[in-house]
């Protein structure tokens, strides 16, 4: 169905975080530190303070009062040791943004550098085992003998791919207002995927309880994951507004957007394969190494797609990180599964070739009857049905494995495959249904950051209530309204949703209203391997003469439990995959391995695909039925489009070129030269 | 930004006369503005002559003037422009965005300033914004600089394409000025980086291109190709404007090939329009005109892929003139 | 300085700063939250209105730059409570997810649709071409949606389009 609020989204009424009126607002302006290590030895605030409309400087030299245990890139102003290039050391709050602006620029921050390390590499004498990686998987897993299965197969590779540093960019900046009340409480609209857990990080930030704080984030920019977690605008807002005693508005520019909101690691992956005559697996090893920064540690889970996609009889995944002078990386749409699979599924292209296999065929001769890494059945696995029927709509029987033979003029024409993959989880989450004016008001703090998530709880309701959608009405994107979960993880519709039913449900008994919380549900679920898969496959066109790369088919074919709304899911998929496309051949953003911190902190720099770039991206879906999962039957798909699309454009690439390239982003430095 | 005075000119004379120092010329302001908001650029004055009457296109002789205040997108849609010299008009047509086109103005067009990383930075040095603090991209972040006529100080690239097709149809620009009015020859317009990277032109303080005047388009075939990895809205890594003219024998009578995102300014290839002229119009005779101008480059580890880059774009652009 | 803008039809006189933007004059003077703040440097296209007629990216321009001039904001190109038929086309082809480009996008494209001539695609640039998907794509390049809904965007426009 259309989008409920797809009227107020086309008039530009939609209010997002920067946008509500508040009497009096103030705007605050960042500083961020010129060297990447060391120590800031004096923030002189005097000839800011001086200069016109400016109400106040924050800095460590009078550090506002939070939380001893502050989350590290929240706990603003506290500590005088600099951990990277572009870490928040001092703001200014003025009249207006043009008067804070100005005056930050002028505002003088001295240093005591000390020499940073930035740059990862699989020899970096810091690697290190982490005890998990996110959210709380181990580091490393692994059952039989990878040495023994290797030496005993008919055909091996043994290749490393490298992924640099993507950046989220949802296109609305992060930004805050926050207000506090007479009474000491404090509102902040914030860019939130979770009012919930942003609130919760705030008050613990702000050390309150959190029954002080509320957040609202109705309508949210995109997000990708960089908005998961709490940024440091909604801090500073808070922190400000309490400085100056009035609102404070807070819109990062996109430039400090790539220093303090997040990014993907860059990953340099290992990847070992074997198999035997007839292409079965004989031993499968991903090593992953990643970075993170000095003050946080975050793991990502790159080689966990490895545990779950194909059958082997020896298994060995590991990840190493390194903690360098740099941002905290944190979530990107599909942490792991994105990265990974592009390492897994490019190196089973190369298996594929190598054994003189079909690339279709090989993934369903290794397609496993259980969970390789854990032994648990899946509760549905349709990864051979995606890859049959993606294959039948493509035309991929048509297809020569010659690489580098299809020429059109100058253009070298090729064909990938890759398959998909993404847990199919949901966590607890409360909901409350009552009857209004004869209608339906469903509550929940879920985050609709442009996945359509009011649309899909609103036919959820509907669909559990018995009644048309136009009774219902979802309020989401308040943490005053049910708890709930973050908007990621894909986790987002499967977790709201479970609620919602249940509220729907004890409504129709009750007649009156439906309270509930899924945390009893969810903790009765069965032991089982729950994840979505898909198979996707690309065309593109490698021009000899310029080495510009050009997708012009992408397929997807997903098999995600039931779609809960056709038009929406459609809509995820497809953006997933043009992320994926993103991924495959332009983004990228370079480590400044000199002064520290991030190059290309822009939007022309830092490609994202424009309209050109996609041309014809195409996504279906099986009809699965899956009873293990939640009420809906559904499995998430926010991310699940973004995995395998850039093994698909990789492969194509060499099938059109014969050449391999194993460094995203596929650009045509690297199809001219070998190693520009 | 800093604070700065912001005023309207009347006429081209009074711009000039009410220039002094620490006034900047405002034109559409898609890049003066973008840099200003930056802390590159600083004006304490911005004199608006976007709304200048320079704003005609319109035929002078065998010629074409085109104002200096007409809109990229007027100059691409405009049916003179299209018929006579359409490789202008597709030069113009792949920079940028359409909302930019329709602002951006044609002398801002040639006045715009390298989109090097390190140059748009504040927080780290550039010879070209702060004269002498050094040049970091040349160990650094170069990917998509140049690699001719560099120098120890910069490695910057113009980054205009219109520009490129006015360097391979010999364009004028009419500049008036302090000292009085003058006409500069592009190439000849913009400079290379030398000792003195901050300097991007031969223009003066307070001059003012009011106008760039077309000749006669040389006899033959012309195109424009522009090569980035992004399909649309991104700058070249490479981009020619070249234009072939082939007798019945088979001889190449006239040449020019003009190269983008190679070089601080539009960069003419002379050496190759030499080899090529009076020769055949053969793909060998091109490949080798091509490596004889390239002999000149001067490739950094990250941006070496534009060598052979440029010699493939030479080489089959010439080869599809000649079909 | 004082300035007079048309803004959707309505006369508005203000006293701005010369660093304003017209963006942050629409959003944070005026109460017009529909054009969005992307990049703040032309890269996005998010901030797009019409100014005098013509799409440009209003984080570009200086408010004193454009006094006088006629600004057309998404929140203009509805007639009353009937949609301009690329809203209702965008809601059809569910050419958004978060919303964030889209003033946007509608504006660029309702500049874009009233731009004779050709672009860069464009195969023959003597004549006008019809406004093909491929002629969309480019067009409407200048806008960048990081959800990833360009292909119902051009769904949308071509709609209207024909």
């Amino acid at each position: 169905m259309n989008r409920i609020e797809g009227r107020v989204k086309v008039t530009g009424l939609a209010t997002y975080a920067a946008e509500y009126p508040a009497e009096g607002v103030t705007y605050a302006y960042p500083v961020q530190s010129r060297i990447a290590k060391g120590r800031v030895k004096r923030v002189d605030s005097g000839p800011a303070l001086e200069m016109p409309g400016v109400l106040a400087v924050l800095s460590c030299e009078d550090p506002p009062d939070l939380a001893e245990d502050a989350d590290p890139e929240l706990a603003l102003f506290q500590r005088r040791e600099v951990a990277y290039r572009g870490q928040l050391v001092a703001a200014v709050v003025a009249d207006t943004y043009e008067n804070a602006r100005a005056a930050a620029a002028a505002l003088r921050v001295d240093y005591d550098p000390d020499d940073h390390d930035v740059r990862l590499h699989p020899e970096h004498p810091g690697l290190y085992r982490p005890e998990v990686v996110n959210p709380n998987f181990p580091s490393d897993t692994g059952h039989g003998d990878v040495e023994e299965g290797l030496a005993a197969a008919a055909t091996t590779v043994d290749v490393t791919y490298e992924t640099p540093v993507l950046h989220n960019n949802p296109m609305e900046p992060h930004a805050a207002l926050a207000l506090w009340d007479a009474e000491g409480r404090l509102l902040v609209y914030d860019t939130a995927q979770g009012s919930s857990i942003s609130r919760d990080m705030i008050a613990k930030t702000l050390d309150l309880p959190p029954d002080r704080v509320r957040v609202v984030a109705r309508h949210v920019g995109g997000g990708f994951g960089s908005k998961g977690t709490t940024r440091p605008q909604a801090v500073l807002a808070a922190i400000a507004a309490r400085a100056v005693g009035r609102p404070v508005k807070i819109v990062l520019t996109r430039q400090q957007m790539f220093d303090v909101t997040g990014y993907r690691t860059p990953t340099i992956q290992r990847v070992r394969l074997g198999a035997d005559a007839e292409g079965r697996l004989t031993a499968l090893e991903h090593v992953a190494y990643e970075q993170s920064s000095t003050l946080v540690e975050f793991a990502e889970q790159t080689a966990t797609p490895s545990r779950v996609m194909y059958g082997t009889p020896a298994l060995r995944t590991a990840h190493r990180l390194v903690r360098l002078d740099v941002a905290t990386p944190s979530w990107m749409r599909a942490p792991g599964e994105c990265p990974g699979m592009y390492a897994l599924e490019s190196a089973m292209d190369e298996l594929a070739y190598a054994a003189g296999l079909d690339p279709v065929e090989l993934r369903v001769i290794n397609d496993p009857e259980t969970e390789p890494d854990s032994g648990l059945p899946f509760s549905s696995r349709n990864l051979v049905g995606c890859l049959r029927e993606g294959a039948h709509r493509f035309g991929w029987e048509h297809r020569d494995p010659e690489p580098g033979i299809r020429r059109e003029g100058e253009w070298l024409v090729g064909t990938g495959v890759a398959a998909s993959t993404y847990p199919a989880r949901r966590l607890p989450c409360k909901a409350v249904a009552t009857v209004r004016d004869g209608d339906f008001l469903v509550q929940v703090a879920a985050a609709d950051i442009g996945t359509g998530a009011r649309t899909a709880l609103t036919r959820i309701a509907a669909g559990a209530l018995g009644v048309a959608p136009e009774r219902v009405h979802v309020e989401l994107g308040d943490s005053d309204l049910p708890d709930a979960p973050v908007a990621g993880g894909s986790m987002g519709t499967a977790s709201w949703g479970s609620a919602v039913v249940r509220a729907c449900e004890e409504l129709r008994r009750d007649g009156k209203e439906g309270r509930a919380d899924t945390t009893e549900e969810i903790k009765g679920d069965a032991r089982l391997a729950r994840h979505a898969f898909g198979a996707q496959f690309a065309e593109v066109r490698v021009s000899s003469v310029t080495g510009e790369v050009r997708v012009s088919r992408l397929l997807g074919v997903f098999a995600a439990g039931h779609i809960v709304d056709a038009k929406l899911a459609r809509s995820q998929f497809i953006g997933g995959m043009t992320m994926g496309l993103g991924m495959a051949l332009m983004e990228e953003t370079l480590t400044d391995e000199e002064f520290g911190g991030f190059l290309h902190r822009d939007l022309a720099q830092y490609h994202v695909p424009a309209c050109a770039d996609v041309p014809d991206v195409e996504a279906v879906w099986l009809d699965e039925q899956d009873g293990e999962l939640n009420p809906m039957g559904s499995k998430g798909i926010g991310e699940i489009g973004i995995v395998g699309t850039a093994a698909a454009i990789g492969n194509a690439v060499h099938h059109a070129t014969g050449r391999r390239i194993r460094e995203l982003p596929i650009t045509p430095a690297k199809i001219l030269l070998p190693r520009f | 930004m800093k604070p700065f005075e912001y005023a309207r000119a009347g006429s081209p004379a009074e711009a000039v006369r009410d220039f002094a120092p620490g006034t900047m010329y405002l034109g559409g302001g898609t890049n003066l503005v973008d840099l200003m908001r930056l802390g590159v650029a600083e004006p304490e004055r911005l004199l608006d002559v976007s709304r200048l009457p320079l704003d005609a296109i319109e035929p002078v002789g065998d010629r074409v003037r085109v104002g200096a205040t007409v809109r990229n997108t007027d100059l691409a849609a405009d049916p003179l422009v299209r018929s006579r010299y359409p490789m202008l008009a597709r030069a113009v047509l792949t920079g940028a965005s359409g909302q930019v086109r329709n602002v951006a103005t044609v002398g801002g067009n040639l006045l715009q300033r390298t989109r090097c990383a390190y140059f748009q930075d504040v927080t780290r040095p550039c010879n070209k914004r702060r004269p002498g603090s050094g040049c970091p991209a040349i160990a650094g972040d170069h990917g998509n600089l140049a690699v001719l006529g560099t120098s120890g100080s910069c490695v910057a690239t113009h980054p205009s394409d219109m520009a490129v097709a006015l360097a391979a149809l010999e364009a004028e620009v009419h500049v008036t000025g302090p000292g009085g009015d003058r006409i500069i020859p592009i190439p000849g317009l913009h400079r290379l980086p030398g000792e003195e990277p901050e300097r991007d032109t031969v223009l003066a303080p307070g001059d003012l291109i009011t106008a760039v005047e077309l000749p006669p388009p040389p006899p033959g075939a012309s195109v424009y190709r522009k090569v980035r990895e992004r399909a649309s809205f991104a700058f070249a890594l490479v981009s020619i404007a070249a234009v072939l003219d082939v007798g019945s024998d088979g001889v190449v009578t006239g040449c020019r090939i003009a190269l983008g995102g190679v070089a601080h300014a539009p960069w003419r290839a002379e050496r190759a329009e030499r080899a090529i002229i009076g020769g055949p119009a053969t793909g060998e005779a091109f490949l080798q005109a091509a490596e004889a101008e390239l002999e000149q480059a001067h490739p950094l580890p990250r941006n070496a892929f534009k060598v052979p880059l440029a010699r493939n774009l030479i080489v089959s652009t010439l080869e599809e003139l000649a079909s | 300085m004082e300035i007079t803008l048309q803004v959707n039809g309505v006369s508005r006189t203000v006293d701005v700063d010369p660093r304003m933007s017209l963006l942050d004059l629409l959003r944070e003077r005026l109460g017009l939250i529909g054009a969005k703040k992307g990049c703040d440097h032309g890269q996005c296209g998010a901030c797009t209105v019409l100014i005098d007629g013509r799409r440009a990216n209003s984080c570009l321009a200086l408010a004193v730059a454009v006094d006088g001039s006629e600004v057309t904001t998404v929140e203009g190109l509805a007639r009353g409570e009937d949609l301009h038929p690329l809203q209702a086309a965008f809601i059809e082809h569910d050419a958004f997810q978060c919303g964030y480009c889209t003033p946007g996008q509608l504006c660029s494209a309702a500049g874009m649709l009233g731009e004779p001539g050709p672009s860069a695609v464009t195969e023959d640039i003597l004549v006008d071409p019809d406004l093909t998907p491929e002629e969309i794509r480019e067009r409407m390049s200048g806008n960048l949606c990081r959800c990833g809904a360009y292909v119902n965007i051009v769904g949308a426009i071509g709609e209207v389009a024909r």
